[in-house]
Formats: C-alpha cells, sequence, structure tokens
C-alpha cells in the first residue's frame, strides 16, 4: 500500500462515491452553523420539500450577529441582525438540530464551542459556512469552509461535491522563544507564503514547534490556513488532543473511547508520504510580529519598519501603495511608533481561556493608556465563567478594559462592536481588510500579549519589553 | 440556477491584486436573509462614499461599464471569506463572468454554484484582456462556455480550461443536490459501514 499523508488517510476513509473524473461525494461527519451563512440554505430545503439528513451531526450557535453587552438578553436592537438570529432560532428548532441560542452559556464562536463541547474529533470532516472551519483542523480533522449553496447541500445530503487537493507540508522545527507564541506562527507562516501559496494545498503543520503547542495554540495557527489560501490545515493528533478531549460533553466514552483511540492513533502521515509542497521555518527564527497593511501576507518583525511600495514587484507595487494610503502610514517609520486607539482581545483566533490568560499576564497591575478604547470578548460563555473564577476578568476590568459576553464582537463589523472611521485597532483577530473592523477602521493582528502590551503604551509595542 | 451558454457584454477591468470578499461585499450585508438583491452594494465602500453617493472614477459606476457582464481582474480574485454573498452580488449586478490569473478555493466553487464562470487565464491573456477591457463601449467580449473560447473586440481569440463536470452543470443550469440525491444509495451503504467501523461520530 503506497505512503499516505494524514490529509489523505482522512479523504479515503470519506469517499462515499468517485466519479470517472475524479469529483467525490465526500461524507460529512460535523457540519457546524451559524446565523449569517444558513439562512437562505434551510430556506431552499422548505422550497424543496427537502428535510436535514443527519440533524444528530448538525449543531447551531449564532455567533456574528450577537451583541457582547449584557442588554442582549432583552433581545437584539439592530432589526436585521434580530432576523438572522430568529431565523437560526426557528431553523433550528424546525429541523431538529443541536442548538446553542443566544442566552445559554455555552453559546458562542462556533469555532470555540465546536471543539469546547467535544463536537471535533480526530479524523472527522467537519465543514461550517465559515472559512475559519479550518481551525478544527488542530485535531487531525479534515476542516474547512463551504458556502451557502453548499451548506444546503450537506444539510439535505450529509455529503459534499469534492475535487481533493494537493498536500502541503509546513514544518516549524526547533522551540519558540518567550513571548512568542501559535499566533506569530500562523502569521509568519502567511507572510511567507503570501494569502495564496496555499491555495490548491491543505496543510500539515508538523515540527516540534507546533507538537509543544497546547491545544489552544494548535487551534490558532489551524485558523489561520485560510489566510494563506490553503482550504483546510490539519496537525495530527497526538496526547496532548486525547487529553483535550477526553470528558468532554460529546467525546466518545468507555468501550467506544478505547475504540476512537484505536483509530486515532493511525492518523499521521506516513514516512515516505509524498507532499507537493514543503516549507520549513525554525522555530527560533519568528519574533512577534504586526500587520502593517491591509491583507494577512503583510507581516513584520514588532522591530522591523512600515515598508515601501519600491519592497515589492508585479501587481503588490499597487496594492502597498493603496494599503499604505488606507492605513495612513509612512515607509520607514518603525512599527514601535504606530498610535492605537483601540483594542479587541478576542475572536475565533485568539479568544479562548490561554489567550485571556497570557493578556492578563501583561495586564496584571497596569492601566490602559489614556483615552483608550479596549475590551476582551471571551470565546465564550464557559471561557468567560472560567476567567472570571481565575480572577482574569477583575484583571481585564481593572486595568480599564470592557469584559463582555461571547460572539465573534470586533473581528468583523456585522455587531455593535466596531471601529470608527479612522480608528486603529490592535486586534487579535485574523483578517485586517479594508473595512473590515468597521468603515475605513485599521485593523493591526498581534497576539493577545502584544494586543495587551499595546493597551498600556498607546503604540505598537514589543511585548518582550513588559515580560 | 440559470443555465450559462453563451456571453455576450461589455468587460469592465479591475487591475487590482487580493480583491477580497470584504471589498466585494462588505459584512454589513451579509445580514440578508435573501439570496437576491445584492448587486446595487456590490464593491460598495468603493462605489459610494461615505453619504451614499457614488463615486465617479469607481469602474462600475462609469457609464460605459454601468451594464457591465465581465470583470477582468488582478491575481488571487475573492480571497478571504466564504461568503456565498460575493458571488450573489456579482450575478445581482449583472456579471456573469470574472477573469483572472487565479482566485480563490471558496469563491471559486462558490461562483459554478450560481451560474457564474470563472476562468482562469495566463498572465499574458489577462493583460491582453485588461487592456481590451480599458477600451470602454467598445470592450465588447465574447465568453463561448461549449467551445471554451473568449473572443475580444478585435476578433482575437483566446481559449481557456474548465473542469468538464462544473462545465456540464453550467451548461445545463443542473441542480448539485438532485444530482446527488441520484447517488443516494451510495450515501446510504456509506453511511451504514462507517456507523459500524466509527460508532462514535
Amino acid at each position: 500500500m503506497s505512503p499516505k499523508t494524514l490529509y489523505d488517510k482522512i479523504w479515503d476513509a470519506h469517499v462515499a462515491h468517485e466519479a470517472d473524473d475524479g469529483t467525490c461525494l465526500l461524507y460529512i461527519d460535523r457540519h457546524l452553523v451559524h446565523e449569517v451563512t444558513s439562512p437562505q440554505a434551510f430556506e431552499g430545503l422548505r422550497m424543496a420539500g427537502r428535510t436535514v439528513r443527519a440533524p444528530d451531526k448538525t449543531i447551531a450557535v449564532p455567533d456574528h450577529n450577537v451583541p457582547t453587552t449584557p442588554d442582549r438578553v432583552n433581545g437584539i436592537d439592530n432589526p436585521e441582525s434580530r432576523i438572522q438570529v430568529e431565523a437560526l432560532d426557528k431553523n433550528a428548532k424546525d429541523f431538529g438540530i443541536h442548538y446553542y441560542p443566544v442566552n445559554d452559556v455555552r453559546q458562542g464562536i462556533v469555532h470555540i464551542v465546536g471543539p469546547e463541547q467535544g463536537w471535533t474529533l480526530p479524523g472527522m470532516t467537519v465543514v461550517c459556512g465559515d472559512s475559519h472551519t479550518a481551525t478544527h483542523g488542530a485535531f487531525g480533522a479534515l476542516a474547512h469552509g463551504i458556502g451557502t449553496s453548499e451548506v444546503e447541500h450537506v444539510l439535505a445530503t450529509q455529503t459534499l461535491i469534492q475535487k481533493k487537493s494537493k498536500n502541503m507540508k509546513v514544518e516549524i522545527t526547533g522551540k519558540l522563544r518567550p513571548g512568542v507564541t501559535a499566533k506569530d506562527i500562523t502569521l509568519s507562516v502567511i507572510g511567507r507564503t503570501g494569502t495564496a501559496g496555499g491555495t490548491g494545498y491543505v496543510i500539515e503543520y508538523c515540527g516540534e514547534a507546533i507538537r509543544d503547542l497546547s491545544m489552544e495554540g494548535r487551534m490558532t495557527v489551524c485558523n489561520m490556513a485560510i489566510e494563506g489560501g490553503a482550504r483546510a490545515g490539519l496537525i495530527a493528533p497526538d496526547q496532548t488532543t486525547y487529553d483535550y478531549i477526553k470528558g468532554r460533553p460529546h467525546a466518545p466514552k468507555g468501550a467506544q473511547w478505547e475504540a476512537a483511540l484505536n483509530w486515532w492513533k493511525t492518523l499521521y502521515s506516513d514516512a515516505d508520504a509524498h507532499w507537493d509542497m514543503e516549507i520549513t521555518i525554525p522555530g527560533e527564527d519568528i519574533a512577534p510580529v504586526v500587520t502593517w497593511g491591509t491583507s494577512p501576507e503583510d507581516v513584520l518583525p514588532i522591530t522591523g519598519k512600515v515598508p515601501s511600495p519600491e519592497d515589492f514587484r508585479g501587481g503588490k507595487v499597487e496594492a502597498a501603495k493603496r494599503s499604505l494610503d488606507y492605513m495612513g502610514l509612512i515607509p520607514g517609520m518603525p512599527l514601535t511608533e504606530i498610535q492605537i486607539d483601540t483594542v479587541f482581545i478576542g475572536s475565533c483566533t485568539n479568544g479562548r481561556i490561554e489567550d485571556l490568560r497570557a493578556a492578563a499576564e501583561i495586564l496584571k497591575g497596569k492601566k490602559v493608556k489614556d483615552g483608550m478604547r479596549a475590551m476582551v470578548v471571551p470565546g465564550s460563555g464557559l471561557v468567560r465563567a472560567q476567567a472570571e473564577e481565575e480572577g482574569l476578568a477583575d484583571i481585564f476590568r481593572e486595568a480599564g478594559f470592557e469584559w463582555r459576553m461571547a460572539g465573534c464582537s470586533m473581528c468583523l463589523a456585522m455587531n455593535p462592536d466596531q471601529l470608527s472611521e479612522g480608528e486603529r485597532c490592535a486586534s487579535t483577530s485574523n483578517r485586517n481588510f479594508e473595512g473590515r473592523q468597521g468603515y475605513k477602521g485599521r485593523t493591526h493582528l498581534v497576539s493577545p500579549g502584544m494586543a495587551a502590551a499595546a493597551a498600556i503604551t498607546g503604540h505598537l509595542t514589543d511585548v518582550r519589553e513588559m515580560m | 440556477m440559470e443555465k450559462f451558454d453563451k456571453l455576450t457584454g461589455i468587460a469592465a477591468p479591475m487591475p487590482l491584486v487580493n480583491i477580497d470578499t470584504d471589498m466585494i461585499i462588505p459584512k454589513v450585508f451579509l445580514k440578508t436573509i435573501k439570496r437576491s438583491g445584492l448587486g446595487v452594494n456590490l464593491f460598495d465602500e468603493m462605489r459610494y462614499d461615505r453619504q451614499g453617493n457614488e463615486m465617479p472614477d469607481f469602474v462600475l459606476n462609469k457609464p460605459q461599464y454601468r451594464d457591465a457582464k465581465i470583470l477582468v481582474a488582478g491575481d488571487n480574485f475573492g480571497c478571504g471569506s466564504s461568503r456565498e454573498h460575493a458571488p450573489w452580488a456579482l450575478l445581482d449586478f449583472g456579471i456573469r463572468c470574472v477573469i483572472s490569473t487565479s482566485f480563490a478555493d471558496i469563491f471559486f466553487n462558490n461562483c459554478f454554484k450560481n451560474g457564474i464562470l470563472p476562468i482562469v487565464l495566463p498572465q499574458e491573456d489577462v493583460d491582453k484582456l485588461m487592456d481590451d477591457a480599458s477600451r470602454g463601449a467598445n470592450a465588447v467580449v465574447t465568453i463561448d462556455l461549449e467551445n471554451q473560447t473568449i473572443q475580444g473586440p478585435d476578433g482575437g481569440e483566446i481559449t481557456f480550461e474548465v473542469d468538464a463536470f462544473k462545465k456540464h452543470c453550467l451548461l445545463n443550469g443542473l441542480d448539485d443536490i438532485g444530482l446527488t440525491l441520484d447517488k443516494a444509495a451510495a450515501i446510504d451503504t456509506f453511511e451504514a459501514k462507517a456507523a459500524q467501523d466509527r460508532p462514535w461520530v
């Protein structure tokens, strides 16, 4: 039998049908659903007289539109947001799928809730109408985003029409230096590949620095695979993975746990498997990074300077000019001189308990800069409760941060948490596109520690100076 | 889904790389629960000022491009989010074909689900079409899916590649779900075996 990658193994285990031209029907083990990309899909089912084939494998939660202020228990003010969330409430009930409504303590960002509740398991195929579905790849699951028509297709048939992607290996060797995190790894990889470097590939992240990451760190890395163009990002499961999963509400138990574990232990790339592309980055070479521009590929170490359009080639020259203009930056300016007026800690990238601990570590006993608007948005109600138990919420409040309820919040301007025109945010989210966090808002992507540091000093700051 | 056979129309040039899905349709418009009506919000933040007035310099606001059916764009078109609202907005505006050197994966797939043909061409062909498209009212291009050709305003012809199955579905306006349910027996068989092999799923 020829050597296989982890991707090959998961793919082969899920092909329900293969056509002559190689187009496959891939069976889907977990379908996660949120309120923005599902209304038209459920409506399509109703209009065609179809139903959800596997409601037990379908899990929904509202996250993009929900306000993060406590008054949300009284309802959502914005009429369109309210309509979308109410549509999901109704669809979940009508079609009998698993659901965590807004006022359920387990509600949160879909890619945080799935793993937290033990829905995501190694070797599964997981899809959701959201590009950051790649997050679940941290468990050694094949997980990627799909569009609404595909959401409808999965609801109706529990399969996805797919052609196989190519295999890319991204190896991070050695050890990370102090102050360097999973967020810096994933941004550095995109800085290297560009936002299209992974297009057509599924990435497997491996190497010592990846193995050393906790599950939450691994989720941060895989979360941004899509920003490098890759359909999915995977990390092979190991003891760290099994320890995280064990005991979670929907994790297998008893005899099923043993059976599952036996299968999970076969989920790794064979030593002589074929890779279509390989990239290696020494962990020691990775510094705390920031994005300067309007693409996730615009990554530089915090010790660097704003680039000039002449530093680039081809179409990127014009794009860089546009980015510099949008971001109001001058070439040659040290990144640490960029003034920040808003800090957002949260999102499916960095909204978990370890992220909050990392930020609290920097903020302990300190205060945010005068005039700074800063908020921490935990990724789920359970993360929020744990942070309060650990005293992290007190640290945030004392430092001058707003302590919010769970949701996608300021990652994207679909709910009340938005940047105003010209505001500049150090954000632990995953996209810095024009207007992403608000019309003409300016986004610099960073790790939680770096965001905390910027909140205190009022400018992009090297977190290592504050450790 | 409407069939796609031959498309003749004005091609509009957008020589910008990495045109992302937030540019194509900002997230505030994702609050709709319908697929239709997004054409007016296509490229919203580049097309209108804050007061809602059209910005005259944006390509699709120019008189010669207001009825564009084809877009010629820079590398990596459609990068970013999985939002299918991006192709819905293009379609509702009237654009049924996008031509570039490269597309982001999810956007590329989403196009085919909506009767939009995304065409990948080598740089020199895209450069030529970008040039053709800059001619305004004379930038009439014909896309022939059956024969896989593009005819420019000066009569020149460019051939393109397209996945055979996707081409078949576009030409015939086929519904993915109907096609898959024809294979329901295969799905049943798989499900039964998987339930035995991996009962914890």
